[in-house]
């Protein structure tokens, strides 16, 4: 306890003095790129910026789902030369179900059913109930379409934010079904967030033989551009995954704005098949299920490039042209939560953080050596090498620190002290009984430490608790707590021990300092 | 100047006779705290805007906040604040909207946000939005229950530790003080009127770690006691162990007191809150390690205390 061996002393040094290095990155910029230069990255509430909570509409991604299904399982059939009655889907079930033609017909239809390819394993469930064949999407397969259509998302949210310019935005899944977006320095998200509400998926669909009614296999849609509604066909011909490219472009025509795109080699097929056999009918540009604009073809569109026309102006127009480049979202997100902090409140913050930090950290040093002396002047040395290696920490782990997580570390050193005072008091009553200094010291040391281990041990737990269920501000606060009860026991156990020890051996004091 | 501590809370030899108060501290206690829980209820706690939902647009405007103007430029807009009030300088305007009701509430929150900001700044040119938040109503009954579980659960880690680690009548005693310390917090909350959120559920954790410490510290020196003085009487022993480490307790109480004060004073609309509880918090979990975790233990008797060992032995 009284002995600390070379190699002791070595660590608890070298510890202190690695922890010094690590803080440095956050005060000065990186000598050389080469360098890994780790810093502690600072919250939206310090730096300004906003935060936005995304949510996937698992609903619709069902709904797009069976539509599919549905056109899928026709167009075999058909294929088949099976016949069917009464195709029927059901969204609230999540199913589709139709009568074969006749008996003869049903196995092979079923058959048929069973063999349509899946998108995920296990997709759908195929059965047969009163005469006629159901087939029923699985939750379990929907669960897992929504992790993918996440991820998927993540990626198309990622390459809309980095058109905009924003600076180093943080993209991440939270759940099964939601996205937090972190914008550091955008304190007006409107824009971002118009732009991430919408789903942006762009389709090619023929007008139903007559416009004006809803028709089996035919949906009423809005015609923004007329402001009136016209029947669409369900069955999308192209839509905008074959899409290669987009621009905003003044047409030569009107002198207004237009968005052309390009289609990959699949997509300008498709297209020309279908305007060469409808020459003369209308067909619809559909965006996110409003009809932008649903001209004549006049002739075959062979070169798999096209102009969408629909009353742009130069900024919807680039929008658009931003959107359909970083392709549709598989889903509409909606934003479910919204935290904006401006630059200035954000500055402020800073300011109350760190005047808090240093006007608290002097109030418990000036505490400590007029209640406990030169060993609380040890304890202060203690405490200052406690804040650099909590600091150091956070730099290693590129952590976030928001203000309630400067108030957890604020917190921390005005605990940390408490394991120092345990041993003071306790190497007093050793001086009063009677002990000499080294055994006061020693007993000091030792009664003090299972004391200090169960105190930190009750808070240890109690701030992993808070930091596994805890979110946002909170999780932070139980984050530089836990870091801290860490290096407290640390410093307390090892270093500041240490300074007495190496004080005793030097001075060989005939009274202690208590 | 190092050779010798200055000050001292407590002197050495001091005896305070704390058992004496005995009664009178746990009544008071006791009639605190069932003030507290009566507060709890009527008029219960002001909840923030991660436990409500809704809108919170903090702006500053150009010159002195014109509160009329601003409220009906809303009301032109077709919104309807259910605040509109001054805060920090008289520049300061902070607009509160509850969650809306009815179907696509998500949708028409985030819409309402936009709304506000459009309108203030149209009839204040130059307003500064400091701060923008929309809740929807499923994230903040989310954040309720996680605010709640993860209360629950620290809790449920300290219960288990204490349980482990000492006997049965000091875990008892400990938990009935620890619940105690806690009605009394909320009871504080709700007369303040500070928001309730999720960095106050913080707070009431951080508040009862620091007091569980506390009372840690003391019933580790009672059970060493207990060993040490075998034929002394509890009623003395629990004395002399609050005495024993009475300067440790305000020592400790002290620093982390210093710490959290300045937060207090500082902080900002954030942590002022936060901290002005911690304030309270850490001054009743001194008290009642002092006043009521020893007094506990007293009425839990003597003789279930002492049952490990009957023989009398000197030290």
């Amino acid at each position: 306890m009284m002995y600390y061996s070379r190699l002791r002393l070595l660590g608890v040094v070298g510890v202190c003095l690695i922890g010094l290095l690590l803080c440095l990155p956050n005060f000065m910029r990186a000598p050389t790129p080469s360098l890994p230069w780790r810093q502690i990255h600072l919250g939206l509430d310090l730096r300004g910026g906003s935060y936005l909570l995304l949510q996937l509409d698992l609903k619709s991604l069902e709904h797009d789902r069976l539509q599919s299904l549905q056109d899928q399982a026709r167009q075999t059939l058909l294929d088949k030369s099976l016949g069917y009655r009464d195709f029927q889907k059901d969204d609230q079930t999540a199913s589709l179900s139709f009568e074969p033609r006749s008996d003869e017909e049903r196995a092979s239809a079923l058959k048929t059913m069973q063999d349509l390819p899946v998108v995920v394993p296990n997709e759908f469930h195929v059965a047969e109930a009163n005469g006629r064949i159901v087939l029923t999407l699985q939750h379990d397969a929907m669960l897992a379409r929504a992790r993918d259509a996440v991820a998927q998302s993540i990626e198309i949210v990622r390459r809309r934010i980095d058109a905009t310019g924003a600076i180093d935005p943080s993209i991440a899944r939270e759940g099964d079904d939601r996205i937090v977006v972190e914008l550091p320095g955008v304190s007006d998200p409107e824009r971002i967030k118009t732009l991430l509400g919408t789903t942006a998926r762009l389709t090619f669909r023929l007008l139903a033989p007559n416009p004006s009614v809803a028709s089996p296999g035919s949906t009423m849609l809005e015609d923004i551009s007329t402001h009136s509604q016209v029947a669409v066909q369900d069955h999308v011909d192209v839509d905008g995954t074959d899409l290669t490219n987009a621009g905003a472009v003044i047409d030569q025509q009107s002198g207004g704005w237009a968005v052309t795109f390009q289609l990959n080699s699949a997509g300008a097929t498709a297209f020309a098949n279908t305007t060469r056999a409808n020459v003369g009918k209308r067909f619809a540009i559909v965006l996110d299920d409003k009809v932008i604009e649903a001209p004549n073809i006049i002739n075959p569109i062979t070169a798999g490039s096209g102009q969408i026309t629909g009353g742009f102006d130069a900024h919807s127009a680039s929008d658009l042209a931003l959107l359909l480049r970083a392709g549709a979202l598989p889903a509409p997100l909606a934003v479910i939560e919204q935290r904006t902090i401006g630059p200035s409140l954000g500055a402020a913050s800073i300011h109350a953080g760190i005047i808090s930090l240093g006007v608290g950290f002097l109030l418990v040093v000036v505490f400590m050596v007029l209640f406990y002396g030169r060993f609380g002047l040890y304890a202060d040395i203690a405490l200052f090498a406690n804040l650099i290696l909590m600091v150091a920490i956070l730099s290693l782990f590129q952590a976030t620190l928001t203000l309630p997580g400067m108030a957890g570390m604020l917190l921390t050193l005005g605990m940390a002290v408490d394991a120092n005072i345990l041993i003071n008091e306790r190497i007093r009553e050793e001086v009063k009984r009677g002990r000499g200094p080294l055994q006061a010291l020693q007993a000091g040391f030792e009664r003090a430490t299972s004391t200090i281990v169960d105190s930190n041990a009750t808070a240890f737990l109690a701030h992993v608790m808070l930091f596994v269920f805890g979110t946002g501000p909170v999780r932070n606060f139980a984050l530089t707590i836990t870091i801290g009860i860490v290096t407290t026991l640390f410093t307390t156990l090892l270093l500041s021990r240490f300074l007495v020890v190496r004080w005793y051996a030097l001075a060989r004091p005939k009274e202690l300092p208590v | 100047m190092l050779s010798r501590p200055l000050l001292r809370f407590v002197r050495d030899d001091r005896r305070i006779n704390f058992m004496r108060g005995r009664h009178m501290g746990l009544i008071v206690s006791a009639v605190l705290s069932i003030a507290s829980v009566i507060l709890f209820f009527q008029p219960g706690l002001k909840l923030g805007l991660d436990f409500r939902g809704g809108i919170i647009v903090e702006a500053q405007t150009p010159g002195a906040a014109d509160f009329g103007k601003l409220r009906s430029a809303l009301e032109k807009a077709g919104i309807h604040p259910d605040a509109v009030q001054a805060f920090g300088s008289p520049r300061d305007v902070r607009i509160s909207i509850n969650a809306p009701d009815g179907t696509d509430r998500e949708a028409q929150t985030q819409k309402l946000v936009d709304g506000v900001k459009t309108a203030i700044s149209a009839a204040e040119p130059g307003t500064q939005v400091l701060r923008a938040d929309a809740v929807g109503a499923s994230v903040s009954s989310e954040l309720f229950r996680d605010g709640l579980l993860a209360l629950g659960f620290s809790l449920a880690m300290i219960l288990a530790y204490i349980w482990i680690r000492f006997e049965r009548e000091f875990a008892i005693s400990a938990v009935v003080t620890l619940i105690l310390d806690l009605t009394k917090t909320v009871g504080f909350l709700a007369i303040t009127r500070f928001e309730f959120d999720l960095v106050m559920v913080a707070a009431l954790l951080t508040i009862l770690g620091y007091s569980t410490n506390d009372k840690v510290v003391v019933y580790d020196r009672i059970r060493e006691n207990l060993r040490k003085y075998r034929t002394m009487p509890l009623r003395e022993l629990l004395d002399l162990s609050i005495n024993e480490t009475l300067n440790r307790t305000l020592g400790t109480s002290m620093t982390v007191f210093l710490a959290a004060l300045p937060l207090a004073l500082f902080g900002g609309s954030t942590l002022t809150g936060f901290a002005t509880v911690m304030l309270f918090g850490i001054v009743v979990g001194t008290s009642s390690s002092i006043f009521i975790a020893a007094p506990l233990l007293l009425l839990m008797g003597e003789k279930r205390l002492r049952k490990g060992g009957s023989a009398p032995e000197a030290e």
